[in-house]
């Protein structure tokens, strides 16, 4: 039996989810703030909240320096590329991972996320070599394979859990009826772990989409994301806060909206996927 | 039609053609600081002029940095131009990476570039990059406070005449610190900083046998009077403080004087930005009386790496960005106070020129840092606050972490000076050097 909660308590838990939910978010509502104000009024000691001069200038000057668009097609195309690419590599995997494990499964599994704990930089210039010989450098190709590449881990193990969620019978019971195992992923297990596949996709997308090491170290002029595009406004001799909070602002939006609308399959895939 | 006209037609047409062909799209990868966001707006003014299209990859200075140390090092060829410094130039030059630019046209006049300039740009007397602007540090003292102190700033200051100042301004009630300095960690801010104001106490990084030189008492002599200097007239927290959050003091009215980049007169004055632009006067940077100040030099400049496709038509942009025409071309729209500083003599000469108020001053900075012989007793390095060699950036780093840790009242002077005399000697050992 459910224990129950008292209103003042329910109060409590909302003042304190409210508090630090609003802790979280207030580094991103500064920086649309000062997105807003003039470059003056964004260093002002004591800091102005809401009573500044409220201006889109900002924004009227990074649109007319840099290419917007291009760089948020491209974070677009290397986003859901690497990861739709990682899920067609890790349902395979995590097939024969959940459903017919070796006695080196846990371990393959434990190496696979060890791979995330070797700093990026550390292999960065065998990678910059080889995409140089395979004429990937400044491609989107080759961001979409490397960050797909670096997100297969979580990819595997997310999947793999909501994997291990679905009794092994039923797939039992279709290859009985005379399915194939391209079938039995395709038709069976696919629709029955569509939640889980969605909360995957949904959180790869929001990694790829901020993964910044490899989208400045491999890209030049053409492949460049938005990571690449608030690079460029970050300045240390000159105080262009105000520009680069624009350019910020502009370069989570989409993501920020994508989430806010998934919300709900985001939360199930953290508290029901790979950390439970 | 006539046949003459025929004529005519098909050479204009084979002109425009071979003009077409001959167009070639350059990638530049550069800093975001205002003069080189400038030039990005000038661009078309270049294609106008040569045909060719410019692609520009605008990066945070250390992003660039490790950025094109990537690409040039392992010949990626990502790049046709590529922003470096007078760190990098001599070195890259040295190791064959960059095209070396002694073939610019007699109209570009490569001797009209500042000769402080083109030296820390060249390698055995070849010139590998083209300073786009150049800059030393300087004093920029509040001249309503220093008058309300009751003191007058001599145009070439003394450390201690500096100490004594920045007490008499401080006036914490009212949020004023006599001095702002940079105490940030990094080799290109803090470490800058320090290490240029350690040439004029006498001290060096390394003596002639590359051996480190932190166990000197001119290292504990340069590190106590800042330490003290900063506790008595510095802003809170200044362990952290770089040039943008010294600039942010400074414009807001909260020093009373700030010793850093030149490039930054331009912005202290500037009414749009800074409370203080009316009241804002220049010193050159201040000295012991040992005969070497404590300025830095440095440039940014444009380099071509070796291996790219595109050596014509970046030479041709490198002798636009960097041309005599182009200062005149950006003064003609956005004033003399704009145009990219420190880079031609030139520019110095010029009638106009000499009414911007921090134009002297600048000059004066530049011409007093020589990176041949930036310390009192000799010294095996070239750089007058860094030493041109590849294992620096990595030694000043952590080097200058262990300052700022002093800074942040995490350790004593003389902890942190032991540290990095070990440290760097370790590095310099592995590196071969000893």
């Amino acid at each position: 039996m459910a224990r129950a909660v008292t209103p003042r308590r329910r109060l409590i838990n909302t003042i304190l989810a409210w508090s630090i939910g609003l802790l979280i978010f207030f580094p991103i509502l500064w920086t649309i703030l000062t997105s807003f104000k003039p470059e003056g009024q964004a260093i002002a000691d004591p800091p102005l909240f809401l009573f500044f001069d409220w201006t889109l200038e900002n924004y009227a000057i990074v649109q007319e320096r840099s290419n917007y668009a291009r760089y948020l097609t491209n974070s677009i195309i290397i986003s859901v590329g690497s990861t739709l690419l990682g899920i067609l590599v890790a349902v395979p995997a995590a097939w024969s991972m959940a459903f017919v494990p070796s006695k080196r499964t846990k371990n393959i599994l434990m190496w696979m996320l060890s791979t995330k704990m070797l700093p990026a930089v550390g292999v960065l210039y065998p990678i910059y070599i080889l995409f140089i010989k395979m004429s990937l450098l400044d491609s989107r190709l080759g961001l979409v394979i490397v960050i797909m590449l670096i997100n297969l881990p979580i990819i595997i193990w997310m999947l793999y859990t909501y994997f291990k969620e679905i009794p092994a019978p039923i797939l039992e019971a279709a290859r009985m009826d005379g399915a194939s195992l391209r079938n039995e992923i395709l038709y069976v297990l696919t629709p029955m772990a569509i939640p889980g596949i969605a909360s995957t996709i949904l959180l790869n997308i929001i990694l790829a989409w901020n993964e910044a090491f490899w989208t400045l170290n491999l890209t030049a002029a053409k492949a460049g994301p938005l990571t690449a595009f608030i690079a460029s406004y970050s300045s240390p001799e000159g105080l262009f806060f105000a520009k680069l909070s624009a350019a910020s602002t502009m370069a989570i939006a989409p993501i920020l909206i994508l989430g806010w609308f998934s919300q709900k399959q985001l939360v199930r895939g953290l508290t029901f996927g790979a950390v439970k | 039609m006539t046949f003459k006209s025929v004529i005519g037609a098909a050479t204009a047409l084979t002109l425009v053609a071979g003009s077409a062909a001959l167009a070639e799209t350059i990638t530049i990868a550069t800093v975001n600081n205002g003069d080189m966001i400038r030039m990005q707006g000038y661009t078309d003014d270049f294609t106008a002029k040569t045909g060719h299209t410019v692609e520009w990859v605008t990066l945070e200075e250390n992003v660039l940095r490790q950025r094109v140390t990537t690409d040039i090092s392992t010949k990626g060829g990502a790049f046709d131009i590529m922003t470096i410094g007078m760190y990098e130039t001599p070195i890259w030059g040295g190791n064959g990476w960059l095209v070396a630019l002694d073939d610019l046209s007699a109209d570009y006049d490569a001797g009209d570039i500042l000769p402080a300039m083109a030296g820390g740009l060249s390698h055995d007397g070849t010139l590998y990059a083209a300073p786009f602007y150049g800059e030393s540090s300087m004093v920029m003292y509040r001249t309503d406070l220093m008058e309300k102190a009751g003191l007058e700033m001599p145009a070439a200051p003394s450390w201690s005449f500096i100490a004594k100042a920045a007490r008499e301004m401080t006036d914490r009630d009212a949020g004023i610190n006599g001095i702002c300095l940079r105490g940030k960690a990094g080799w290109g801010e803090g470490g800058a900083f320090i290490t240029a104001m350690s040439n004029s106490f006498g001290a060096r990084w390394f003596d002639e046998d590359w051996n480190a030189q932190f166990d000197t008492r001119e290292w504990s002599d340069t590190l106590n009077f800042f330490v003290n200097m900063m506790s008595d007239s510095g802003p809170a927290g200044y362990a952290t403080n770089g040039f943008n959050e010294n600039l942010s003091l400074f414009q807001q009215g909260k020093c009373g004087m700030w010793i850093d980049a030149t490039v930054a007169a331009s912005f202290v004055t500037n009414p749009k930005d800074s409370t203080v632009a009316d009241s804002v006067g220049f010193a050159l940077a201040p000295d012991n009386g040992m005969g070497v100040r404590s300025n830095w030099l440095w440039a940014w400049a444009l380099a071509i790496p070796a291996g790219t496709q595109n050596v014509a038509a970046a030479k041709q942009f490198i002798e636009w960005a960097t041309s005599k025409d182009y200062i005149e071309l950006v003064a003609a729209n956005e004033g003399w106070a704009n145009v990219p500083p420190g880079a031609r003599t030139s520019l110095y000469e010029n009638a106009n020129y000499k009414d911007v108020p921090f134009a002297q001053m600048t000059l004066d900075s530049i011409l007093s840092a020589d990176p041949n012989n930036s310390t009192v007793d000799p010294s095996p390095y070239v750089g007058v606050q860094f030493a041109a060699i590849p294992e620096f950036a990595g030694i000043a780093t952590e080097v200058s972490q262990e300052f700022s840790a002093v800074y942040a009242g995490q350790q004593s002077v003389e902890d942190a000076l032991k540290k990095a005399q070990a440290l760097t000697n370790d590095a310099m050992e592995a590196a071969g050097y000893r």
